[in-house]
């Protein structure tokens, strides 16, 4: 048994890749040795910049010896078939074995060394190596043939035991010298075996493992800031890459000119990390201090004054430029801002931002004049829907979109807006997903989901619906937003009326545009309609006919938003449903639960839906509840098989009824009205305690009568004693539709 | 500066040559790069380049943000095993110590979308700042380099600051005689930069570029018939590219147009490599992108 060393020595490889080479290279290795029928007892991976390293501990120094055997022809059949078997396996008559008059070849494949395997098993892996993306280099590349890798290849360590393993790949000879440090320890080291592996390279400054150099970045940051008497701005994602970035890695502090802080914390930081891999500090007080930490590669020979100093430079220019574009963006009003957005394509099909901006005003005043979001102001939900895009012509933004919103909500509150018009402007686009803040602030709420609502209704207005892992224009996202929008302030929206309000927004800018395409008769009368009313998408259609351009029939794109758009409520409510089972699933919500809440139709308020899944499934998961589910299935069944549909009757037997009979019918005369008060009044829990009072007279209906009795007066009678029964547990949820 | 890594250069075997005239965003676009990357031949240059990006003009007022400065520009193919090696000792030429700066390579693929070029490399920080680009080429005009040549693209300017120990760019000393960088291109800056975004007439502009757009199809395919000419197609196809840049600091071109505008050059500058290639028969002549008609007007290939 042996250790096997292996390193891969390059030109940087980029700090992103490194975890996911670790894992290739150790899941391609161990499917080499698999394919020899070997196995390390472990193996484990490294990675620097320079390199990418495995060891592999106690491999057999020699595979198993196999013995294979083909069945060939029987030794009576014709000489073809021999010939073939004879090529097939390359061998002759008198080689093969006879058994039963059939005849064998037997190979013996003798056991191999180990270190034969790795040297065909090593280049194996480097020529397959999946790299994100990989480039050739050199003399070599005279032909597009020649090896390829993540950067230039220019060393192999392969040492099995102690002896090299010869193997030769990309123009490399495997061999036991690799390099230190670039700068510490340039010159050459010779690497004994896997065991002094880690020491030696560390001796010559580099610290092979990762995790390690993690470990150093963030305990010595982490310290840093607290000399500092500042609070470090963890990271992970930043200590990764910086570990990624350096062989020996050394955390320094150093300070900004504070007049920095003049520009938004989040812009600090944000090129601080992304433009420069900084951590940034907080003081005592929880404000971003004026103070960095950077990793550098190396012990400088003056502790790292001078890397600090340049550090800092380099950022002060980089927040210089923050500032430039800040200034710049104050200076101009937004609602200037806000008219270049016209210039900016949304979708072909559905304008620009700037008419997507005009359908969310309407939208979100609409949400609040029908008293949806409450506590809200028509006025600052307008004004703040008008101005929440304006920040994506801005420099700040242009620079780093992932600011989009924020600066909005700093330029909106530096030039006078009012804070819920400002607020509302920086908080709009969110919840970006599950784990977001949800805002409750009325105004953000109206302009949020006025927002999402518009995306989501116009994208279904054009047919565009995500299909499968394809949602270009993330819908998924803005109906989840939306789900948690609803569910944190419990804004009683009725979805249905939501969409034909939005879709016929994009109706209308879709009618303008193209009366705008056909000329005066139409645009005044679509000005004229759309100046009374607003256009809806039936009064579209309508007016197109009207005017004898029948421009739905000869014009293709008209006759397919016609079609898309008639279509897109339907299909976002069922898209709504579909989005609230995945949202509520990790709530614990069972699906089912809310398809039986969904089927009774015309449910679309998700407070109240959410309400009746709750106590469903509290009731389902009861006795009571239980018993009942199954009660009303057997009813559902025998009437689903003797087809009775529609509404129950509630006349009273024309017969004298038996016991347990008149018991459901009484019952039921006061359950249901029980359970429709309770719906009434949304108290779910109440109407289900309603229903678990039937419970017991079913299953004593069951036990003592028979529906299908001779006599037709009572059959009948019962039957529709048993739709009753199925009416008044719809009235809360869809039964059929619950499982088990 | 210049002249410490032209002896550097020149003596590990370069030819030292001289900027092109014309305006151009990088050191890559001059022919001794972009062209001299393309077929088999071994070539090694080295040579001073002015930039012109518009877009990153800021009047002036940021200490390392120019819109018109000069990049250190290094082409060998193929590329050497020890290009890494012979860099940072070109560091160590002109005075910036490894052990006592941070130097860095940090992964920046390089992509020009108006060249169809491509690499892989870093970009060299030196505590922190960016300093060098280091790419290398794996395509060209749309083409697989055979060989790959590795680029060197020093930012002179922020080297200078290092060497020198200055915070802005307009502070370094252009001679021992106290005349300054900000002395020699800060009022250039200023007019430039409120030239750029400001002044300069768009129509005008737009009409540049579609006559150097027209001129660059003129010589990939002359009105006389005779054979196309890569070098002039290449130079209309640079002209092109920096009205393009300067369309774009006027903030006339839209996120929809913009892809196109960027299409047009890119179809421009493939077209002269293409011509190049064909020229020396490394590659067969390219279908033209446009033809001329029975009445000798141009008109889009199908």
């Amino acid at each position: 048994m042996s250790d096997f060393l292996l390193e891969l020595r390059s030109e940087e490889i980029p700090a992103r890749m490194q975890d996911k080479a670790r894992e290739d290279l150790a899941r391609l290795f161990a499917a080499e040795l698999d394919k020899a029928g070997l196995k390390a007892a472990a193996i484990v991976t490294f990675a620097t910049p320079r390199r990418l390293a495995l060891i592999a501990r106690d491999l057999p120094l020699e595979t198993q010896a196999v013995s294979e055997e083909v069945k060939g022809p029987r030794a009576s059949a014709p000489p073809q078939a021999l010939e073939g078997f004879l090529r097939k396996t390359g061998l002759a008559r008198e080689d093969l074995v006879e058994r039963d008059g059939v005849l064998f070849a037997v190979t013996n494949k003798p056991g191999r060394a180990t270190a034969e395997v790795l040297a065909e098993a090593i280049p194996a892996i480097v020529r397959a190596f999946p790299w994100p993306k990989s480039m050739r280099w050199g003399a070599a590349s005279r032909s597009t043939e020649s090896p390829r890798w993540v950067r230039p290849l220019h060393g192999i360590v392969a040492l099995l035991g102690e002896d090299i393993v010869a193997l030769e790949v990309a123009g490399v000879t495997a061999g036991a010298m690799t390099l230190g440090h670039r700068f510490h320890h340039p010159g050459p080291i010779t690497i004994g075996s896997a065991a002094d592996y880690e020491e030696k390279l560390r001796a010559c400054h580099v610290i092979v493992d990762h995790d390690q150099r993690r470990a150093i970045i963030r305990d010595r940051a982490t310290a840093l800031a607290a000399e500092a008497g500042l609070t470090l701005v963890e990271d992970e994602g930043l200590v990764a890459e910086n570990a990624g970035l350096t062989e020996w890695p050394v955390p320094l502090l150093g300070r900004f000119d504070p007049d920095f802080l003049a520009v938004p914390p989040e812009v600090i930081q944000l090129t601080a990390r992304v433009n420069q891999k900084y951590f940034v500090c907080r003081d005592a007080a929880g404000k971003l201090a004026n103070a960095f930490v950077c990793t550098a590669n190396i012990e400088a020979s003056d502790g790292g004054a001078k890397i600090v100093e340049g550090n800092r430079k380099v950022l002060a220019a980089r927040l210089s430029d923050a500032r430039f574009f800040y200034d710049t963006d104050l200076k101009v009003p937004l609602g200037e801002q806000s008219a270049k957005l016209a210039k900016i394509v949304f979708h072909e099909k559905l304008g620009t931002v700037a008419d997507k901006v005009d359908r969310v005003a309407k939208l979100a005043r609409w949400l609040v004049e029908q008293g949806i979001v409450a506590g809200a102001d028509a006025d600052q939900a307008e004004r703040a829907a008008r101005l929440a895009k304006a920040d994506l012509v801005t420099g700040m933004v242009g620079e780093f979109p992932e600011l989009q919103g924020l600066m909005g909500g700093y330029y909106a509150a530096a030039q006078g807006e009012e804070p819920a018009v400002s607020d509302a402007i920086r908080d709009h686009y969110k919840p970006v997903g599950q784990g977001d803040d949800v805002p409750t602030a009325p105004v953000t709420l109206a302009v949020s989901l006025a927002d999402k609502l518009d995306t989501l209704a116009s994208f279904f207005a054009i047919g565009e619906l995500p299909t499968g892992s394809k949602d270009p224009f993330a819908l998924r996202r803005a109906a989840l937003g939306v789900i948690l929008l609803i569910e944190r302030s419990g804004v009683r929206l009725p979805l249905s009326a939501a969409f034909d309000v939005a879709v016929g927004e994009v109706a209308q800018a879709f009618g303008h545009r193209l009366a705008m395409q056909f000329g005066g008769d139409l645009l005044a009368a679509f000005q004229k309609a759309a100046g009374e009313t607003g256009v809806t998408r039936d009064m579209l259609q309508a007016l197109l006919i009207d005017r004898r351009l029948h421009a739905h029939e000869e014009n293709p794109a008209v006759a397919a938003f016609l079609d898309t758009s008639g279509r897109a409520g339907p299909a976002l409510l069922g898209f709504f449903a579909d989005r609230l089972k995945v949202q509520q699933r990790e709530a614990g919500v069972r699906h089912d639960l809310i398809d039986a809440v969904f089927a009774l139709g015309g449910e679309d308020d998700l407070v109240r839906l959410l309400a009746r899944v709750r106590a469903l499934q509290a009731f389902v998961g009861t006795e009571d509840g239980a018993n009942l589910l199954a009660g009303y299935k057997r009813a559902a069944n025998i009437l689903k098989k003797e087809g009775v549909e529609g509404p129950a009757s509630t006349t009273p037997p024309s017969y004298a009824p038996e016991p347990a009979e008149a018991a459901l019918h009484a019952a039921l005369d006061q359950a249901e009205p029980a359970a429709a008060a309770a719906v009434a009044r949304e108290d779910f829990e109440g109407a289900m305690a309603a229903l678990a009072s039937l419970r017991a007279p079913i299953d004593a209906f069951f036990d003592a009568v028979t529906v299908n009795d001779a006599d037709p007066a009572k059959r009948d009678s019962r039957l529709a004693l048993l739709a009753r029964v199925r009416a008044a547990v719809r009235s809360v949820a869809d039964f059929g539709r619950i499982e088990g | 500066m210049i002249l410490t890594l032209h002896d550097y250069w020149s003596d590990r075997g370069c030819l030292i040559l001289q900027p092109y005239d014309m305006e151009m965003g990088a050191g890559t676009f001059h022919t001794a790069t972009t062209l001299r990357a393309l077929g088999p031949d071994t070539w090694n240059a080295a040579f001073v380049q002015p930039c012109r990006r518009p877009t990153d003009g800021r009047y002036g007022e940021n200490p390392n943000r120019l819109q018109h400065y000069y990049q250190y520009q290094v082409i060998l193919k193929p590329s050497p095993a020890d290009l890494q090696d012979l860099y940072l000792g070109s560091l160590t030429a002109i005075g910036i110590d490894p052990l006592l700066h941070d130097i860095r390579f940090v992964e920046d693929d390089w992509e020009s979308p108006t060249l169809g070029a491509w690499g892989l490399g870093w970009e060299v920080w030196c505590d922190g700042m960016e300093v060098t680009q280091f790419t290398y080429f794996q395509q060209m005009g749309g083409f697989d380099m055979k060989p790959v040549a590795g680029e060197l693209t020093y930012g002179l300017e922020r080297l200078a600051m290092y060497i020198q120990n200055k915070d802005s760019v307009y502070d370094l000393a252009f001679n021992d005689a106290g005349v300054t960088y900000g002395d020699v291109f800060l009022e250039n800056e200023r007019q430039m930069s409120k030239w750029n975004f400001e002044v300069a007439d768009t129509d005008t502009l737009f009409d540049l570029f579609r006559k150097a757009a027209a001129e660059c199809e003129n010589c990939l395919a002359p009105k006389d018939g005779s054979e196309p000419l890569p070098i002039p197609a290449y130079e209309q196809a640079i002209k092109a590219s920096h009205t393009f840049n300067l369309l774009q600091a006027r903030g006339v071109i839209s996120v929809a147009e913009r892809q196109a505008y960027i299409g047009r050059v890119r179809d421009l500058a493939k077209g002269a490599c293409g011509a190049y290639m064909a020229k020396n028969g490394w590659a067969e002549p390219v279908q033209a992108l446009t033809t001329r008609n029975a009445a000798g007007q141009m008109e889009k290939v199908a």
